[in-house]
């Protein structure tokens, strides 16, 4: 059995042979119309992911078998590990992280090979070139700088164990998602630079394009909401983003993507704004390569420890310089060569997608900004200084802001020449429902910050405009006849009002937690009870506990109201020996309205324990919101019409 | 003896972020030095303010700036009290001095002139086109119309 380690390194070295292959192969018989060259690039485009698939389902043998003879699995696991953890354990760290972005950069790409085959020939051949181009950047980064093969001389009898921040269930299926968003984005970037390289981009490349970035998006959003719905249940005080170097990292391409989606509607649509939707695949996946940059290098000062290591922050630096740079110069040299056909007023639905991508684009680059600054001014200026919440609070939130306000009304334009009159005359009433209740509510709570009120309004407006525009739609008629029409509106139309409402429910929720929420932080004595917003708290008993790998100190708090026991809630400490690591484990009860959330802390003198309580409003809105816009993406994926080309190819199969 | 062990390590914990006997007993002094703490680095952490910090020279720094606050400095006396021992670097939000001003222009700025960009590109009326002869075409046209 020890054979299939070396079997799984040679798979993945024979893997990196067949990229070279298929990146150079196909190219040339596009260039030089040679069918039989170009026709390589399906079969190994599915070899690549057989190779790759079975070095990874090797590797996870290897973590659930505990094979202590891999330095990886040492470094990272451990037997009395549980199962899933086991299995998380392989994307958990640097070697095997790589080795799974591999992984779905080659599923991504077959994908593109397998359901391709509406495909103009010479595109399919060059996207699959320039896939296989990445993939061969990322096989000589894992074999040269972070093989995940590496063997032990001596096995040791136990390893090292996972640390324990990352032994959960939603940090166990974020790095997954993160990076099937980041790779989906190749998918983008290859076509755009195929469509370069081809010298023409319509309204088919578009339709080609939006399904694969809009998959990569609602990817990249579950992963982030996961990873901030983990933040925000595990470091013991509820925070849910810190703008942390990391977290920007994969907020910036989920802002250009967001950007890429909306503008490649108006390519498919109106063969309009086709430079700059070519530019925004280049950055989107830029942005991605330059997020791992940033996680793997180690360079800026981030709470996401990773194995950092300055070879390989180089090793990427070039892979991003590379593509990077070489698409941007391909784009500033073939660039006038894509002519616009379609012609727009200045007030049309082109126009709002053209305010919704420069809101996105100017915020992903406040967030670039705010990012490298420190790196900027300690280079250039000998300045050591730090870029925190309250400057992306600052500089961020006024794009989102504009970005929400103009929603409804970019959504209503009509195409080519729209009228804000006409859009304004449906709008109006919930434009006044919004500012009427965010003015209630402002009045209603005495002395508190304008962010809540504001939030509230701005969800309103953005909620009930999606749902204006959705009605919209059904056009005029008796109100069953509407409704015949709402139940058959489209999935696109019904995706974009989905992911619109989530949009405004995230906003609701990350202004009114922000604003609005209660905190107690006390020493607490057994069996005495206290209030915290409208609540009573006691602390009705602490003991220690031994779990399956950790020790935890288990506290049991009854939470009541006026009436009855609303609660009881069990927070706890955990200490992994293996680790040497301590974690807190908070306690919460979730609501629609608002969540409970208490933390049990160090014991102090006479038996009493610190206590944390907070009260959080709203909170499960933000990642419901989430929920909501991926939820659109999907459904949006799910429209007939997004699948119009595959559909095309199998009417020409059945003809022929 | 690992169970017995560990719990004596559990005991020894580091502090989780403010803790109880830190803090005030006024509570608008209180507010104000969450609100502070809050917009000030942890000098030794990787990249947290030391509200929430469960590092010992954050708690150090907590209980600081609160003297600082109780002996009656304003907020931003007690930060510059701060700053002045740890540097800038602690200020979560970057002032306004110096090449600082690019960080926080760069955005309005470009966002102003992406929506001038923009603008010029969606009024740009396009011209009428005129298809023009090439010149192998004109000297065909000329030939033609001498015969």
């Amino acid at each position: 059995m020890k054979m299939l380690i070396e079997l799984a390194h040679f798979a993945l070295i024979l893997a990196a042979v067949v990229a070279v292959v298929q990146m150079i192969i196909p190219m040339i018989g596009a260039q030089t119309d040679r069918r039989n060259w170009m026709a390589l690039a399906e079969p190994a485009a599915t070899s690549q992911v057989i190779l790759v698939g079975f070095s990874f389902a090797v590797l996870m043998w290897a973590f659930v078998q505990s094979d202590f003879s891999l330095a990886l699995v040492y470094q990272n696991s451990h037997t009395a590990k549980p199962l899933l953890y086991k299995i998380s354990g392989v994307w958990g760290n640097h070697e095997g992280s790589m080795l799974l972005w591999v992984l779905i950069l080659t599923i991504f790409g077959a994908s593109a090979a397998w359901f391709g085959g509406g495909l103009p020939e010479k595109l399919r051949a060059r996207v699959l070139s320039v896939q296989a181009a990445i993939s061969v950047a990322f096989y000589l980064f894992i074999l040269l700088t972070s093989n995940p093969f590496d063997r032990l001389a001596v096995p040791p009898l136990n390893g090292l164990d996972l640390n324990p921040l990352l032994q959960d269930p939603g940090l166990a299926f974020h790095p997954p998602f993160l990076y099937l968003g980041y790779v989906g984005l190749s998918m983008a970037f290859s076509f755009a630079v195929a469509a370069l390289i081809e010298g023409r981009v319509d309204a088919a490349w578009a339709r080609w394009v939006r399904p694969w970035t809009l998959a990569a998006w609602v990817f990249l959003t579950i992963g982030i909401a996961l990873g901030s719905w983990w933040a925000y249940y595990e470091l013991g005080w509820g925070g849910f983003w810190f703008w942390d170097p990391v977290e920007n990292a994969s907020f910036m391409p989920w802002l250009i993507a967001a950007a890429l989606l909306h503008s490649a509607i108006v390519v498919e649509k109106r063969e309009a704004l086709k430079s700059w939707t070519i530019l925004l695949a280049i950055l989107a996946f830029g942005f991605s390569l330059l997020g791992t940059f940033i996680v793997r290098s180690g360079l800026l000062t981030s709470v996401h420890a990773f194995a950092n290591d300055p070879e390989r922050g180089l090793f990427i630096l070039i892979i991003l310089g590379v593509f990077t740079g070489g698409a941007l110069t391909l784009f500033a040299a073939r660039t006038n060569t894509l002519e616009a056909k379609g012609i727009f007023g200045a007030v049309s639905r082109e126009s709002g997608l053209v305010l919704n991508n420069i809101l996105l684009a100017v915020s992903a680059f406040v967030v670039f900004v705010g990012t490298i600054w420190p790196l900027v001014a300690e280079m250039a200026f000998g300045r050591t200084l730090s870029v925190g919440p309250p400057f992306f609070d600052a500089a961020f939130t006024p794009f989102m802001v504009a970005l929400a306000l103009a929603l409804p009304f970019g959504s209503m334009l009509t195409w080519k020449r729209g009228s804000l009159r006409s859009a304004w005359l449906k709008l109006w009433p919930f434009a006044v429902l919004a500012i009427a209740l965010g003015t209630l509510v402002y009045a209603l709570q005495s002395g508190r910050s304008a962010l809540g009120p504001v939030g509230l309004a701005l969800g309103v407006w953005t909620v009930t405009g999606a749902l204006v525009d959705l009605t919209t739609r059904t056009g005029s008629g008796s109100l069953p006849e509407r409704m015949g029409r709402l139940t058959r509106l489209p999935g696109a139309d019904w995706g974009k009002a989905t992911a619109h409402i989530g949009m405004g429910v995230t906003i609701f929720g990350v202004a009114a937690i922000t604003a609005w929420q209660q905190e107690d932080i006390r020493i607490a004595q057994i069996g005495a009870p206290y209030d915290v917003g409208g609540y009573q708290f006691t602390l009705d008993a602490v003991e220690t506990v031994e779990g399956t790998n950790y020790i935890s100190t288990l506290a049991q708090i009854s939470v009541r109201d006026r009436i009855r026991v609303v609660a009881t809630l069990s927070p706890e400490k955990r200490f992994y020996p293996v680790a040497q690591m301590p974690t807190t484990e908070a306690a919460i009860r979730n609501g629609f309205l608002r969540d409970i959330y208490v933390v049990i802390g160090d014991a102090q003198a006479e038996g009493a324990y610190t206590v944390r309580v907070y009260i959080k409003p709203f909170a499960n809105w933000i990642w419901g919101g989430a929920i909501l816009m991926s939820l659109g993406g999907f459904m949006s994926l799910l429209d007939r019409r997004m699948r119009l080309a595959a559909g095309a190819a199998k009417r020409r199969k059945a003809a022929a | 003896m690992l169970r017995l062990f560990a719990l004596l390590v559990v005991l020894a914990a580091p502090v989780w972020a403010v803790e109880p006997h830190e803090m005030l007993d006024d509570p608008a002094l209180e507010a104000r030095a969450r609100v502070l703490s809050m917009g000030l680095r942890c000098p030794v952490c990787r990249n947290e303010s030391i509200d929430e910090s469960s590092a010992t020279l954050a708690a150090d720094l907590r209980v600081v700036l609160r003297e600082r606050l109780a002996v009656g400095d304003s907020d931003a006396q007690a930060v510059d009290y701060l700053v002045a021992r740890y540097g800038e670097f602690i200020l979560l939000r970057p002032d306004t001095s110096g090449a600082n001003r690019v960080l926080w222009a760069a955005g309005p700025l470009l966002f102003l002139s992406a929506l001038f960009i923009g603008w010029r590109t969606v009024r740009r009326r396009p011209e009428p086109v005129v298809e023009s002869l090439s010149a192998a075409e004109q000297a065909k046209l000329d030939k033609i119309l001498r015969n």
